[in-house]
């Protein structure tokens, strides 16, 4: 029996589990958390009493029909919760789990490792009560908690209304809604996001509902700063007229939309190619997710597609796992989720357009503000470093010289932001600016547990 | 710091929306008595208390963790008996001593 490991336990992990088993194989299933569902789908600990089905809307009856196929699942795979992967080295993945290290080896991957909030350095974005825009959604599904008790959303993305939604029905006291991206932009996207036209509506009604609720929206709006001392106490923008306004607020929710999380990836093997759309590195795969030897990725992970892209995705990379191994596959299955996924994939792109990435303001950052959270680097440094005599164009040699990206967080979070300020200062376009290459561990780990035994 | 555990809950970053079911947790955080409740992450006790997780290596500014879901590691935080965990993905258990400033921690060792 040869060894089918899937990295990550949301719905494409789970859709691709579901189809190898229904193919007589029981794959290892390794899961970062401790529940099962993924960031979108995530369950609430049973002691406490949230209302899920008001906080999912539309999408309670997926999110309950994920559930119960894992539930389904769960005597047929070998389920490893609370499993960090943070290495992968001649096919074996490396892992820590309750502090204990440990190894899996692989004869076929699939990695589902989802996405995390692509955010823009901002001054201020270090103080406590500024966090991702996912993350003040994880906290509420996961802990029951708001993250502030007067909140402004900033940023971009259909998340943003979305998540100001779920807070405003969890009782959250909402000072505004303020969305970077001018109505122009959604309006030149309207062509790719009509490729899901429920989606598409579902964001309309969204902004709606805030409308209704009395909680006030901005358009177009540039972010100037988050100010406070030793914790946020209001933000500072100029809104879509040019008026300079400062919102009071304890909490700020923050992103610009997702990016796949590609590290493990990337130490597994696959190659990377500039998307211009989305301005970032994504990894290169086939239509079904095949990324390199015994290899396949899925879902968010390898490109942003939403839930049931990545179900399908899901579906997809475990057929061409089945096809690869020559055992058989309901060939005629792969049409149609191709079809569904290449549609849903798409749609992102268009949102990718309409909720535009910030280029502008890389370019007007002011020196003094914090670029790499780990490492406390300023853009001030990095943009030295550049204009110094046969100073580097390139982002892992910025990283060498002022160790930007080279702290805990392994550049997850000031990646995409120093790829802009290096094309920036330097003049170059973006691609020319490199990707910042990874190295394991991609997450900290114990000592010992670099030292594990050999399997 | 003051001994003032009633008033630190006012302070406290996070607002608790939803009620949670389980047993009551005694937990310290730089020396200070707190409750929380069975299932109850450090990073939520730690918010729920007060505005810090962290206090950060280079010049002590305080943090408070950003992506909240095991990606941006801006969590880490010290025990008692030395250990250091990731508070977003860390439960609290009972009698857990928790320090946000590390060199108060290593005093306390």
């Amino acid at each position: 029996m040869r060894n089918v490991v899937i990295v990550g336990g949301g719905p494409a992990g789970i859709r691709a589990a579901s189809v190898l088993v229904g193919a007589g194989l029981k794959p290892i299933l390794v899961n970062e958390t401790r529940q099962a569902g993924g960031q979108g789908y995530r369950a609430p600990a049973k002691s406490l009493a949230l209302d899920i089905k008001s906080l999912m809307g539309s999408e309670a009856g997926k999110y309950q029909r994920l559930h119960s196929l894992f539930a389904s699942l769960q005597e047929q795979i070998d389920y490893r919760p609370g499993t960090l992967v943070w290495g992968v080295h001649d096919k074996v993945l490396h892992t820590s789990c309750d502090g204990v290290a440990g190894t899996i080896p692989y004869d076929a991957l699939i990695l589902a490792t989802g996405a995390t909030d692509r955010t823009m350095p901002l001054p201020g974005w270090t103080l406590p009560g500024v966090f991702t825009l996912g993350g003040a959604q994880v906290i509420l599904k996961d802990q029951g908690c708001l993250i502030g008790s007067r909140i402004v959303f900033l940023g971009s993305s259909p998340l943003l209304f979305l998540a100001a939604l779920q807070y405003h029905k969890s009782g959250a006291s909402i000072a505004a809604v303020v969305d970077t991206t001018p109505l122009s932009a959604k309006r030149a996207a309207l062509r790719d996001l009509a490729a899901s036209p429920r989606t598409l509506a579902r964001g309309v009604m969204y902004r709606a509902a805030l409308h209704m609720a009395g909680i006030a929206v901005i358009d177009g709006a540039t972010p100037r700063g988050i100010d406070g001392k030793t914790h946020v106490e209001g933000v500072r923008i100029t809104d879509g007229r040019g008026r300079e306004r400062r919102i009071s607020c304890n909490a700020v929710a923050y992103g610009y939309g997702l990016k796949p999380e590609t590290q493990l990836a990337e130490l597994a093997g696959a190659r990377f190619q500039f998307d211009p759309d989305f301005r970032l590195w994504l990894p290169e795969m086939d239509a079904d997710g095949r990324a390199g030897d015994n290899l396949y990725l899925a879902g968010d992970g390898s490109r942003i597609g939403g839930a049931d892209a990545a179900e399908a995705s899901g579906a997809l990379a475990a057929h061409a796992l089945l096809a690869d191994m020559g055992l058989p596959h309901p060939a005629s299955e792969l049409e149609p989720l191709r079809r569904e996924v290449e549609r849903l994939r798409r749609f992102q792109r268009g949102l990718a357009k309409a909720f535009a990435w910030p280029v502008a303001q890389a370019a007007a950052l002011p020196d003094e503000t914090i670029a790499c959270r780990c490492e406390a680097v300023t853009v001030g440094e990095i943009r030295a470093a550049l204009h110094a005599p046969l100073g580097p164009r390139e982002v892992n040699r910025v990283k060498a010289i002022t160790r930007c990206g080279m702290g805990r967080c392994q550049g997850r979070f000031c990646g995409p932001a120093l790829q802009e300020i290096v094309a920036e200062a330097c003049g170059t376009p973006i691609a020319d600016a490199g990707r910042l290459r990874m190295q394991a561990p991609v997450k900290p780990i114990p000592l010992h547990a670099a030292a594990e035994m050999e399997p | 710091m003051p001994n003032e555990p009633k008033q630190k809950v006012h302070q406290g970053q996070f607002v608790r929306a939803v009620s949670r079911q389980g047993a009551t947790l005694r937990l310290t955080i730089d020396g200070e008595m707190v409750e929380a409740v069975e299932g109850d992450s450090l990073l939520a006790v730690l918010l729920l208390n007060g505005r810090a997780v962290r206090h950060l290596e280079f010049g002590g500014a305080p943090r408070a963790g950003f992506c909240l879901m095991g990606a941006c590691q801006d969590c880490w935080i010290a025990l008692g008996d030395g250990e250091r965990v990731r508070a977003c993905t860390t439960p609290a258990a009972h009698g857990m001593v928790i320090w946000t400033d590390l060199q108060k921690a290593q005093a306390h060792a």
